[in-house]
């Protein structure tokens, strides 16, 4: 199959960067000891906050550092050659293909994710066990759970940052919309805290944007805070952000590919 | 029917430019104005023109990546912007300036992805990736990342992957920009190869007329999106007006040679250069000057296909 040859090549691809990924392991690990104290002692103030207990807010602080690049929170994944070669014009070359646009890229970007989970997902996991007390699942369903939620938030994130990247079509600097997607990318996924702890109606909120599907759903599955139907439909609105997104990303690049055609770029 | 058809083909761009602060201007650009030619299957074809001229516009459209604004063309018996996705299947592209191969993944593996992308058959691959392998030297670069590779052995990358999926017609759009003498003449060796035993129809663009007078019988020129010139070579040279030279080496040194169909433009010693159409025969005008004089040597100077571009480009 094809695609299942290019995500096999994306991952062979990124696996060939291994300086990069040991720095940033060490990187994850360190910002995972730093969190780790800081949530220690809100809890120690607030033991109940957000309904977690501390070792959910621990575990929750060494999930979300190996999500950071499983995920591509804020980049750093196969979207971001597409940005490129919009800007150098090799778009031409990819939508010329007689292969879908998107799928391509998107296996390129699940392909990449693998590597990543393998690496700067499982990494930083196992120096969080070893440092602290964290909780692990403890059937084998809800592991499975877990690893189909963040497949889902991959395809997420994907969407988003494809979204993002079309923006090159148009925008000659792409500066501003990068940085007003990150800040929504850390504080909406529940990398800067957990989502939870939003007050009142904006956790709502948050918790229905579909940021929450890179960083929060997956982790609430793993610590068990969203089980039965909860999970389900916390598997659904991913399921349907991810869909969404693809749709939208779908109608973007038919505008772009007829601004090409037509307009000549 | 051609193999490529094209009737009165016209492709305009309209450029927004800032004129003062806020006014804004829109001027159009008459990239390709009322093109009209056929090319029939095995041809091979050279299309040149100064910089500018819409030579990159034409192939654009004839691959469908640019719809035309006016005109009608058929490759294939395709519209191309209509069905581009059949017609990828048809044809194969190269653009000199960009890569079709992946930057990060060995050559071989570019290969491979783009045998999947066109579902050619295993075996088929298997025979022309062989092939090209052979003729185009790229044993020993199929396992380095693309990215690694020099211009000229990244262009015979692109080339073989233009060809694997068996096209009936190769554009090639400055194939040997940046390369050195050498690699240009394996490059042509291997294009008269393709045309000759495959039957691939191809039509190139070049600034270098070497391609053009070692690889294509028919040459089209194009200035300001118009075809001044379709035709051979050698007609192209009779266009321009061109001459050829006869360089006569006299036993001893004399006056200015006199014979008729050719006058001296230049006399060094016992050396003259007598000049004449290069639309007429040599023979009679070396018959003359070997009857009339006594000679020690002879030669024949062709005229160069560069000076007669620059002169039909000046003209206009
Ligand atoms: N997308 C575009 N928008 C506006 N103008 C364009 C566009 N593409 C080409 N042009 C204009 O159309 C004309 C023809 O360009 P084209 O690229 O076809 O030339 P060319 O013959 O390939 O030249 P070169 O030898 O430099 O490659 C030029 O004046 C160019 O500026
Ligand atoms: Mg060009």
């Amino acid at each position: 199959m094809l695609y299942v040859a290019v995500a096999l090549r994306s991952f062979r691809r990124y696996s060939t960067y291994t300086a990069a990924t040991l720095a940033g392991i060490f990187t994850n690990s360190v910002f995972g000891v730093i969190i780790s104290f800081t949530y220690i002692a809100v809890w120690k103030e607030n033991p109940t906050a957000g309904g977690y207990d501390v070792t959910d807010a621990v575990t929750f602080c060494w999930l979300a550092q190996a999500m950071i690049m499983t995920v591509a929170v804020w980049g750093g994944g196969t979207t971001d050659d597409v940005a490129d070669r919009i800007r150098t014009g090799d778009i031409v070359i990819d939508l010329y293909r007689p292969v879908s646009f998107l799928g391509w890229y998107l296996a390129g970007d699940l392909g990449r994710s693998a590597y990543h989970l393998l690496t700067r997902g499982l990494a930083p996991t196992v120096v969080g066990a070893l440092l602290f007390d964290l909780r692990f699942p403890d059937s084998p369903a809800t592991y499975l759970l877990f690893l189909v939620s963040v497949a889902l938030g991959v395809v997420v994130s994907f969407g988003i940052r494809m979204l993002v990247a079309c923006t090159a079509f148009w925008l000659l600097d792409q500066t501003g919309v990068l940085s007003l997607a990150m800040v929504c990318a850390v504080f909406f996924s529940g990398l800067a805290v957990p989502l939870v702890l939003f007050p009142g109606w904006t956790r709502d909120l948050v918790l229905a944007l579909p940021w929450a599907a890179l960083v929060q759903t997956p982790i609430d599955l793993w610590l068990g805070h969203s089980t039965g139907v909860e999970a389900v439909a916390g598997l659904g609105l991913q399921a349907t952000w991810a869909a969404v997104l693809l749709l939208g990303c779908g109608l973007v690049l038919r505008v772009a590919d007829r601004r090409l055609v037509v307009q000549g770029g | 029917m051609s193999l490529i058809e094209v009737e009165d083909l016209s492709r305009t761009f309209v450029v927004r430019r800032r004129a003062g602060r806020v006014r804004r201007t829109t001027d159009v650009v008459h990239a390709v104005r009322d093109l009209s030619f056929d090319v029939e299957r095995g041809e091979m074809v050279g299309y040149i023109g100064p910089n500018g001229a819409g030579k990159s516009t034409t192939i654009k459209m004839l691959t469908g990546i640019l719809v035309p604004t006016g005109g009608r063309l058929s490759v294939a018996g395709i519209d191309p912007s209509r069905q581009r996705v059949d017609l990828t299947r048809r044809i194969g592209v190269v653009f000199g300036q960009r890569t079709t191969l992946w930057w990060d993944l060995p050559l071989r593996d570019s290969f491979d992805l783009l045998r999947r992308i066109y579902r050619v058959d295993p075996q088929r691959h298997r025979r022309n990736l062989d092939e090209f392998t052979e003729l185009l030297d790229l044993g020993a670069l199929l396992d380095t990342p693309v990215r690694q590779l020099s211009l000229g052995q990244r262009m015979r990358g692109d080339i073989a992957a233009a060809l694997l999926h068996d096209p009936e017609i190769l554009y090639l759009d400055e194939p040997t920009i940046g390369l050195d003498v050498v690699s240009k003449g394996r490059l042509r060796e291997f294009l008269r190869r393709v045309n000759e035993e495959r039957q691939v129809t191809l039509l190139l663009t070049t600034h270098d007329l070497q391609d053009i007078e070692q690889l294509c019988r028919r040459v089209m020129v194009i200035d300001h999106g118009s075809l001044v010139y379709d035709g051979s070579l050698a007609g192209l040279h009779a266009r321009g007006e061109s001459t050829r030279t006869l360089v006569v080496d006299l036993v001893d040194e004399a006056a200015p040679i006199e014979v008729p169909g050719a006058r001296v433009t230049r006399v060094e010693g016992p050396r003259q250069w007598l000049s004449f159409p290069a639309g007429a025969s040599a023979a009679p005008i070396v018959a003359s000057v070997a009857s009339g004089y006594d000679v020690a040597d002879l030669s024949i100077q062709e005229p160069d296909i560069e000076d007669v571009i620059r002169e039909i480009y000046s003209r206009r």
